[in-house]
């Protein structure tokens, strides 16, 4: 079997002394959809912060044993070129308002102080856009502000703008939780195009969407990772007594 | 406490208080319709008050321009419209020019502002971005806001003071070194005292706003790999453009009408100035210095056009500023 693209070794996070992921040990392979479910507090979206070190950005977060990234220690790295490499999609849309759609899908090249020649600006805005599954809705509007977009254009253009910078990893923060029905079903389509190319890691607290769009889920209970398993064989035979009451829903 | 609303149906209501079932009935749609009455007739009233206050606020400023224009009237039959521009101020001759003074207070002002856009907008990006005080243990940050606040509120005479002990020796070495003339006052030690006056205006505003930037931009530009100076030069200071520029503007009426702490440190010359650090005067320091000398009826009145004049440009800054503000926001 191939190496795992993210490893996940005796894995703890804390904001001050409240300890919110406790010892998670995990390992994910390249092109799937990994879903990472459990009830609101249960650790998830921390640990998927930690993923690209955004948690580092509060005050009081501290991190004990490893992630390695094909096997290079993520907290070793310097975290601007891990968050090169593992991009990021927010729960609400949040593309810059005062940039055009043209210049949010480069935004990471902007921020980065990235010089690209024309051609190539348009090549990356262009197939970005495409693999966001959006360049036929906005390719004649590239000059309009991102924010007069629709709430599930906004948020495929935030995919578009994360793609754009070639990650190998995209982590995706309840992506839909903020979207009408439509277009939450439009993301998850958008989801099986994009695993062909990257790896997905998707937080979700809706079981149904999990099972919809994942290939292995991973079920957090508490701040502890429960079972991660195939994401058929976790809702159709769980192993564990927790995630049973989960999927049947005792709790959410 | 018993409502003001129920006071006048009480006493209607006991005037029916020993009548029939049908007639009390009808005393209580009576009193309800009463009531109802009384609390629009308040509403009304208390509108109208609103009303009244905003109107005199309105009466208030066309009054006083109307009171400036009539004073000028003496001084524009005497001089004509040659006044704006004429580069004499005597009046022991009787010319009076205003441009010296314009020239004046347009260039301490934008000197002013020039110096002190750098560390007001220094001062806020630290208070806003890097150490926001309040969060966790920043009590520098808490000390610097304090200060910040504490320079907006000192009078200016006291700016004056310390300006003409410690800045003036300051700028007249510096003159000496330089080979100029070593006035020590001018336009340049102005400058300098309205720049620390007005740097609170701009960094106290500029700061709120740069703490509005919401959350998610700034992490959505940290997750695309930028560090903490490209997320405020590309995602912060862009998106709080227009907030900074309506401090800067703020900043730069205070320092227009600075009257007090520009008049002890300009120099009072009422030349038109030759180099950044030759003596002035500007349009509201020269007000201050000669209103009491003021010995005939035009020499007032030639004063009072020079308020006129004050007034017109703070209030042309303001509406261009107000235009540009406009255009920032909606693009």
């Amino acid at each position: 079997m191939e190496r795992p693209i993210l490893e996940v070794k005796d894995f703890h996070a804390w904001f001050g002394t409240h300890e919110v992921v406790r010892n998670v040990n995990l390992s994910l392979h390249r092109n799937r959809v990994i879903a990472v479910m459990g009830p609101s507090g249960c650790g998830k979206t921390t640990f998927l912060r930690c993923i690209n070190r955004m948690h580092e950005l509060t005050p009081g977060a501290r991190t004990e044993g490893q992630i390695l990234l094909e096997g290079e220690d993520i907290y070793r790295m310097s975290p601007i070129m891990l968050r090169l490499r593992v991009g990021m999609v927010f729960q609400r849309p949040n593309p810059f308002p005062h940039m055009t759609i043209y210049e949010n899908v480069l935004a990471g090249y902007l921020l980065n102080n990235i010089k690209l020649n024309r051609n190539d600006k348009e090549a990356i805005v262009e197939s970005s856009l495409r693999k966001a599954a959006l360049w036929e809705e906005v390719k004649d509007n590239l000059k309009k502000k991102g924010t007069f977009l629709s709430g599930g254009q906004q948020q495929r253009l935030c995919i578009a703008r994360a793609i754009a910078m070639k990650p190998d990893i995209l982590l995706l923060d309840e992506p839909t939780s903020a979207l009408d029905p439509i277009s939450t079903a439009g993301i998850e389509e958008l989801l099986q195009e994009l695993k062909k190319n990257y790896t997905l890691i998707l937080v979700t607290h809706n079981m149904q969407q999990a099972a919809r769009v994942s290939d292995d889920t991973a079920f957090f209970y508490m701040g502890e990772l429960v079972e991660f398993a195939p994401t058929r064989q976790l809702f159709t035979a769980p192993q564990d007594q927790r995630t049973q009451n989960y999927i049947t829903g005792r709790f959410s | 406490m018993p409502s003001p609303l129920a006071t006048p149906p009480t006493e209607k209501s006991s005037r029916y208080s020993d009548t029939t079932e049908a007639t009390r009935s009808l005393s209580r749609m009576r009193r309800l319709t009463l009531r109802i009455s009384y609390a629009e007739k308040k509403d009304r009233f208390f509108r109208n008050g609103l009303l009244l206050a905003g109107l005199t606020i309105l009466c208030l400023v066309i009054a006083i321009f109307l009171t400036l224009v009539i004073g000028s009237i003496p001084s524009f039959r005497a001089t004509g419209i040659h006044f704006f521009w004429g580069k004499v101020w005597d009046p022991v001759t009787g010319v009076f020019g205003a441009l010296p003074f314009l020239i004046g207070t347009l260039l301490t002002s934008f000197l002013a502002l020039l110096i002190s856009i750098p560390f007001s907008i220094s001062i806020a990006l630290f208070l806003g971005e890097y150490f926001p005080p309040g969060k966790g243990k920043n009590r520098l940050a808490g000390l610097v806001q304090e200060a910040v606040e504490l320079i907006a509120g000192i009078p200016s005479v006291i700016y004056g003071f310390w300006g003409l002990f410690v800045l003036v020796p300051i700028v007249r070495n510096i003159e000496t070194q330089w080979h100029v003339l070593p006035y020590g006052v001018g336009i340049f030690t102005a400058s300098l005292i309205l720049a620390i006056m007005i740097i609170p205006y701009a960094a106290s505003l500029s700061r709120e706003i740069i703490s509005l930037v919401p959350d998610e931009l700034k992490e959505a530009a940290y997750s695309l790999g930028a560090t903490h100076w490209e997320v405020i030069r590309y995602i912060v200071l862009p998106y709080a453009r227009t907030g900074i520029f309506a401090g800067i503007l703020l900043s730069l009426g205070r320092a227009l009408g600075e009257t007090m702490a520009v008049t002890m440190v300009i120099g009072n010359t009422s030349a038109i100035p030759t180099s950044i650090f030759s003596p002035g005067n500007t349009l509201a320091s020269v007000i201050a210095n000669e209103f009491t000398e003021a010995a005939n009826e035009t020499y007032l009145s030639a004063l009072i056009e020079l308020g006129l004049v004050l007034f017109v440009v703070t209030t042309l800054i303001h509406l261009i500023g107000k235009r540009v503000i406009r255009q920032f926001s909606t693009t």
